[in-house]
């Protein structure tokens, strides 16, 4: 799997084997260079600083989500309920907004998004429940806060020290679009250089003998649900932030399309491999199907099938891959 | 030999994994009714010849006949459809079903493919022919690793297989239970069964095969009938150089006055320990004796902090240890080697060199960032020290041989310096080579000054490589023994004097099995 595409270049003749293993490992990096390069020649207005930028933002918040639920899955958990947890924050961060300071709204939303996912990691390790379900039952408690905060109402925020966090940009780049970046950057800091990062691994690829080494298994797992919780958090205040609206619905159904981000991008779902960037890809995968829809105006309907054959194709290729 | 006397024949087989060539030119004749045994080091080939023949890899090159049919393609389910079936070193079990639900897997009684009763009854009667006792109706996730051995034995004879593939059959059995499944291998020869014996006990190679084949970096050395062999012959030709078959020399007992690393007083547990008294000094190596199920894996792992201890008194280094986790166990510098290398030491997700550093993050990290090249530079050298093949520092571990995969382990907890260490069937299904280095890592370990706990179902290993013993049965330590004068009879005679007769009754539970 380490090997590099360039040895097999100097071989007098092609080894397919490795041709293959190359095309598994990246898959998600070459169908979105394949996407790429099509919807180029399909339409003009595609490939544009423009319009590739506002993919990105348009994407920010489930990527941000993507890039720390890589964590929980390489870790061996899953988690369903950060789509509630967006919503919640949402709600929470909207709240504080206009009734008392921007500034404390903007770093509520993580906060509570951490604390959150404290919850669904004692609950998981306390009980010994698989998180599938706990995240599945916990989802259903945060969505039903977030309707109870605002009484099922939507609140409008339109306060410019708030707004800036989804709106503004800094050159050509949008905020959140660097909130983005500095975020991934930080998980695959802490995924692949960090003691924790290495405990993730090791408890998601065997927690038997994790923990016969001495780590704390349950505290790293707690831990990575807490890290997704603050992202789910963090991506509810943006968008709160960007269309001035917090509504206690926001994030339905983002739990699935962050799972399926993390798996289409290549991260096991039986957990110990894995990586940020192809969680990053996933979404952005996804992201690009959609955009070359809206661009090409072909029948929307077609949209989700697209999309659903895509995931079903990598997924297969990356199980194949598994299978020696 | 005939053409139809012979039930496997396998032609200049050659297997590659990637760039690294497991099997070249590979050319055997099993005989029918024949239990034929194929040895070598770790790595030289044995389990993947038995993997090729009961499909679970192909072939790159070469051809394989079956009962004289040529094969191609081949899978595990067409194996078993030919009557072949393979007794794996993993074993592959469902755990969450019952015994008897796995021995008849995929053939079970049934009416219309609805099931019906009959089950039972045919495990009786299979259970006359194997005498293994085991309960029908225990889950396989409650037995220990020599019990679903047996249950996989008896899948295979239930499924009535013409060729049997046992990899390491007999490494986690006893003396005892090993004694037994080779009356049952010489009653299946005489049903005209062909055993493909793969194992690492030369005796019991020896005692019950008819030949041999040896191997050698993935060829074969050669084929011979087994009644010209000795143990040294064999060890010769596997490592292609006269060798000695030796334990090392022990490091001096330490005196009696030091003061024990670990010392427990009257401990219980709920993995059925009780009234457990034992102390390890620094520099002594001190062996677990008794047979599977007497409570040796138990204490080990109640003494690592993995299993609570209910009641009694356990001090590390004179400090009394109260709710002692795995975590706080390796932080007061014990270490555990258990036994089951796959499942429970070794992440098989990750390479060499994060499962080397898995116990000792600490100590190549600063405020929590990992040191890439002091990591690497401390792996390379530990690799090289117990000399593990390859010589990777990102090896992908999940391929490599028992007695490599047995080295990473042991090289995870020497980079830790331990002050007490736990063995548990530290050299489990590994080669001559890798066995010695093992032996020589434990003595290596005891005369650092760490306090060495070993397990070991061989009775002449943990005999030959301690200072004193204690001897254990059902949960308890009945004795204790200076090693140094034990020999393995009467070790066993002690244990079964102590279980009151019971394994005494078995040759005669087998007479009326037949």
């Amino acid at each position: 799997m380490t090997d590099t595409p360039n040895q097999s270049a100097t071989g007098s003749r092609i080894d397919t084997g490795r041709v293959l293993d190359f095309a598994r490992e990246y898959g998600v990096l070459i169908i979105i260079g394949m996407l790429l390069v099509g919807l180029s020649f399909a339409s003009d207005s595609f490939f544009t600083a423009r319009n590739l930028l506002n993919i990105l933002n348009q994407s920010a918040p489930l990527a941000i989500i993507a890039c720390a639920l890589t964590l929980v899955i390489i870790g061996g958990g899953f988690d369903l309920s950060t789509g509630a947890i967006f919503g919640v924050a949402s709600v929470t961060a909207g709240w504080l907004a206009v009734n008392f300071d921007p500034y404390l709204a903007i770093l509520a939303g993580p906060a509570l998004g951490f604390l959150l996912g404290a919850i669904n990691g004692a609950i998981i390790t306390g009980f010994g429940v698989h998180s599938f379900l706990v995240t599945l039952a916990t989802g259903l408690v945060y969505r039903g806060l977030a309707i109870l905060i605002t009484d099922g109402s939507l609140i409008p925020v339109r306060i410019e020290e708030f707004s800036w966090l989804g709106r503004e940009r800094i050159g050509l780049v949008n905020v959140a679009v660097i909130v983005l970046l500095l975020f991934g950057a930080a998980m695959t800091l802490l995924l692949n250089g960090t003691t924790f990062g290495r405990k993730v691994f090791a408890v998601g690829g065997n927690e038997e003998a994790a923990l016969l080494s001495g780590i704390r298994t349950n505290r790293i797992k707690i831990l990575t649900f807490c890290l997704t919780g603050m992202a789910a958090g963090l991506a509810g205040v943006i968008s709160v932030s960007r269309i001035s609206m917090a509504e206690p619905q926001a994030g339905t159904g983002m739990e699935l399309e962050a799972i399926a981000s993390v798996i289409l991008g290549g991260t096991s779902i039986l957990g110990g491999s894995g990586a940020v960037w192809r969680s990053v890809s996933g979404v952005l995968l996804i992201a690009l199907i959609g955009n070359g829809f809206n661009i090409l105006n072909v029948n929307p309907f077609f949209k989700d099938l697209t999309t659903g054959v895509i995931i079903v194709i990598a997924v297969a290729l990356a199980a194949s891959a598994r299978r020696r | 030999m005939s053409e139809p006397d012979i039930a496997v024949r396998v032609r200049g087989v050659a297997k590659s994994f990637g760039k690294t060539r497991i099997l070249n030119d590979i050319t055997i004749d099993f005989a029918r009714g024949e239990v034929h045994a194929l040895v070598g080091e770790n790595g030289a080939g044995k389990s993947s010849v038995g993997k090729i023949i009961g499909g679970y890899y192909s072939a790159d090159e070469g051809t394989v006949e079956i009962f004289g049919e040529p094969v191609t393609r081949f899978t595990p389910h067409d194996a078993l459809g030919r009557g072949i079936a393979m007794i794996h070193q993993e074993l592959q079990l469902v755990p969450e079903l019952t015994v008897c639900q796995n021995v008849f897997l995929g053939k079970e009684s049934n009416r219309a493919s609805f099931l019906a009763r009959g089950d039972r009854a045919r495990f009786e009667e299979l259970e006359r022919t194997c005498g293994f006792s085991l309960n029908p109706d225990a889950k396989v996730a409650t037995l220990r690793i020599a019990e679903r051995q047996k249950v996989e034995i008896m899948r295979a004879i239930a499924r009535e297989a013409q060729i049997i593939i046992m990899d390491e059959p007999t490494s986690s059995l006893t003396e005892d239970e090993a004694d037994r499944l080779h009356a049952l291998i010489g009653r299946l020869k005489e049903q005209g069964v062909t055993v493909i014996y793969v194992s690492h006990f030369l005796e019991h190679i020896l005692a019950n095969c008819d030949r041999v084949t040896v191997m050698r970096d993935g060829r074969v050395i050669r084929t011979d009938p087994t009644a010209g062999e000795t143990k040294q012959s064999l060890v010769d030709s596997m490592l292609g150089e006269a060798a000695e078959i030796s334990w090392p020399e022990l490091p001096p007992r330490p005196l009696p006055s030091v003061a024990p690393v670990a010392e427990m007083r009257d401990v219980s547990t709920d993995t059925g320990l009780s009234g457990i008294s034992l102390e390890v000094r620094p520099g002594e190596i001190v062996g677990l004796i008794g047979l599977v199920g007497a409570g040796r894996t138990e204490l080990g792992r109640a003494m690592f902090g993995a299993d609570p201890i209910t009641s009694g008194h356990y001090a590390i280094e004179g400090v009394r240890q109260e709710r002692l986790s795995t975590h706080r166990a390796v932080e007061n510098g014990v270490a555990l080697v258990p036994e089951d290398r796959r499942k429970q030491g070794l992440v098989l997700t990750q390479t060499t060199r994060p499962n080397i550093s898995l116990a000792t993050l600490s100590e190549i990290s600063r405020m929590g960032f990992t040191q890439p090249r002091k990591e690497r530079r401390r792996a390379q050298a530990i690799i090289d020290h117990f000399g593990i093949v390859p010589n990777r520092v990102d090896g992908d571990v999940a391929f490599y041989s028992g007695g490599n995969q047995q080295k990473v382990l042991l090289a995870k907890w020497a980079v830790a310096r331990p002050k007490l260490l736990i063995l548990d069937e530290p050299s489990r299904g590994v080669d001559i080579g890798a066995r010695r280095r093992i032996h020589e890592f434990v003595v290596e370990m005891a005369a650092s000054g760490i306090g060495v706990v070993l397990i070991s179902s061989e009775l002449e290993e943990v005999i030959a490589l301690s200072h004193r013993g204690y001897l254990m049965s059902e949960g308890r330590i009945f004795g204790e023994v200076d090693t140094r004068g034990l020999t393995v009879e009467a070790a066993l005679n002690r244990i079964f004097a102590q279980q009151g007769g019971e394994h005494m009754l078995a040759p005669q539970q087998q007479e009326a099995a037949q």
